[in-house]
């Protein structure tokens, strides 16, 4: 009965991945034959600064992007597992962008952000009249904080599961010692929510290896190659330069990098067989 | 439980964040298109019409959507299928063949769609399958399985091996006990599965950036994003079309929000 599944995703998962590796070893422009061509590929990609500069910025919305939704989920899970009514209503609210694809929240994003005409630019507040996509530094702002806005709410649902299996004992033990409500955070919450920080870091981590969707309807890459990351650098050398062979090259990198990533993060969180599985997201 | 104004000014912020967004989205995919210039922008029309969403579905939107509903179908109702039956085995049998699937499987969880693109879209070409809604289906089934037999097997594992074991007593075969016994025990696990499966798909864009041209076989997100191209100075149009597109979705998360909450996490939670 696992036969089924086994083929399907050996035929069109495992097969592309060793694929991927064949191919970027060769010279195919996406239509017509595909020729062998040894290493050159990976000499010419490994060398060349616009590879260097996606992968670049690539870490860079990683590490940024982690920084600004991590505590962010952390403290909206927490604070939806809370009890009090007006949480619960909040939580319907914030769970909103989930409801909504990368495609809709980038177009949205980019009408809002229209330097003439968009919400940004007309609400009469100064400092946000700016030209957020066409500016070089702006725009990576921008892209971090469309990505949180998107993502923020995904992750705060696993903060919110991992908050609620924090035993409520914990809490009023620590009430009865005397610790207040920024004190319990510090000495119960956080602690207690190892595993889950390990598990949302890396589905962030990882997944900021492949972001494409928000990215390339959003800027395109652009402005020049200020939002190029791996993935949109991927799509721009295969479908649009039609040189498969160098983009194979990248998505070997990502593929590779995504694994080494995923597997550092599960070091620091020590090993738990039970979410480990998991964790290889 | 003491008041927490920290938290609760924190949490009141971030409402606004993501409200105001989506309120400004709404209201202006209902100003008639030569008010969006001119008005407050974070004011509903005085004269609200619902002229840009008659635009949109005047282009072709009802097709997009029903690509997008066959995509989401043939998807998820087969790749549910055949990750409960893998799950169903592996959890029930043993030997060396099923642990290889499993771990297998299991690998598959950390290879990414975006990164084995290139490869797929090759064999969409060579199986003759480029530009059809058939060739987005099947490699979307492939890469829902390694999370829906991991999701599916851990429920199966709960079911208490007694119930099994009567079955089996009974005389029933294997594959009547997967579908009589375990798959109705295991529903909340099936429609976790099937509605982040559902979402993936339903949410995906580069499938058929890759390996779709032909405009009438455009799904809701790809349709989007040119219709964005295609009429970026009527915005209200354009919002329109961001607020059609998303409320299939919205009008599940009205009815059955617990199960769609699960299923967004597929149990990352747990």
């Amino acid at each position: 009965m696992a036969l089924p599944a086994l083929l399907f995703f050996a035929f069109f998962g495992g097969v592309p991945l060793v694929g991927v590796v064949l191919l970027s070893f060769t010279q195919w422009d996406g239509i017509g034959a595909i020729s062998w061509l040894g290493i050159g590929n990976w000499t010419s990609v490994l060398a060349d600064p616009v590879m260097w500069k996606a992968m670049g910025l690539t870490f860079g919305i990683m590490v940024f992007s982690w920084a600004v939704q991590t505590p962010l989920a952390l403290l909206l899970g927490v604070f939806t597992a809370g009890t009090q009514k007006y949480r619960a209503f909040l939580a319907v609210l914030y769970f909103l962008p989930l409801l909504m694809s990368a495609a809709a929240i980038s177009i949205a994003f980019k009408a809002l952000l229209d330097p003439n005409f968009g919400l940004a630019a007309t609400l009469g507040i100064p400092i946000l009249v700016q030209n957020w996509l066409g500016s070089p530094t702006l725009v990576l702002f921008v892209v971090i904080f469309v990505l949180s806005w998107m993502y923020v709410p995904f992750h705060s649902l696993i903060y919110q599961g991992g908050a609620r299996q924090i035993p409520k004992t914990m809490y009023e033990a620590a009430s009865i010692d005397g610790a207040g409500t920024v004190r319990q955070f510090f000495s119960i919450t956080l602690p207690q929510l190892k595993h889950t920080i390990i598990t949302s870091s890396t589905l962030m981590v990882v997944g900021s290896m492949t972001t494409f969707d928000l990215i390339w309807i959003l800027t395109a890459g652009g402005p020049g190659n200020a939002t190029r990351v791996l993935a949109v650098d991927m799509y721009l050398r295969g479908f649009r330069a039609n040189e498969m062979g160098p983009a194979s090259v990248i998505a070997v990198l990502i593929v590779l990098i995504g694994l080494l990533l995923a597997q550092l993060l599960q070091r620091l969180g020590g090993k738990d067989k039970t979410s480990s599985q998991m964790e290889g997201m | 439980m003491r008041r927490n104004w920290i938290a609760g000014i924190f949490g009141w912020v971030w409402l606004a964040i993501i409200i105001v967004p989506i309120y400004w989205v709404v209201i202006t995919s209902l100003k008639p298109s030569s008010e969006y210039y001119t008005t407050n922008p974070l004011l509903p029309s005085l004269s609200p019409t619902l002229s840009a969403y008659q635009l949109v579905l005047e282009n072709d939107f009802a097709r997009y959507f029903v690509n997008s509903v066959i995509v989401t179908v043939c998807t998820v109702v087969p790749a549910v299928l055949i990750a409960f039956m893998a799950a169903f085995a592996i959890v029930r049998g043993s030997g060396r063949f099923l642990r290889y699937t499993n771990s297998f499987l299991l690998m598959g969880l950390a290879i990414p769609l975006q990164a084995t693109i290139i490869p797929v879209y090759l064999l969409i070409i060579r199986l003759s399958l480029y530009d059809s809604l058939t060739a987005l289906i099947l490699p979307s089934i492939a890469f829902s399985l390694p999370l829906a037999v991991l999701v599916l097997s851990n429920f199966i594992r709960d079911v208490p091996g007694e119930l099994f074991e009567s079955m089996r007593l009974d005389g029933t075969s294997e594959w009547g006990t997967a579908w009589r016994l375990a798959f109705p025990l295991t529903r909340p696990a099936v429609a976790t599965v099937s509605i982040y499966t559902g979402l993936q798909v339903w949410n995906g864009f580069l499938l058929p950036l890759v390996l779709t041209q032909d405009p009438g076989l455009r799904v809701l997100p790809l349709a989007l994003a040119t219709f964005q191209g295609q009429y970026s100075v009527n915005v209200p149009a354009v919002l329109a079309a961001v607020v059609l597109s998303t409320l299939p979705i919205l009008a599940f998360y009205i009815v059955g929000r617990r199960q769609l909450v699960s299923g967004l996490t597929a149990g990352f939670g747990k």
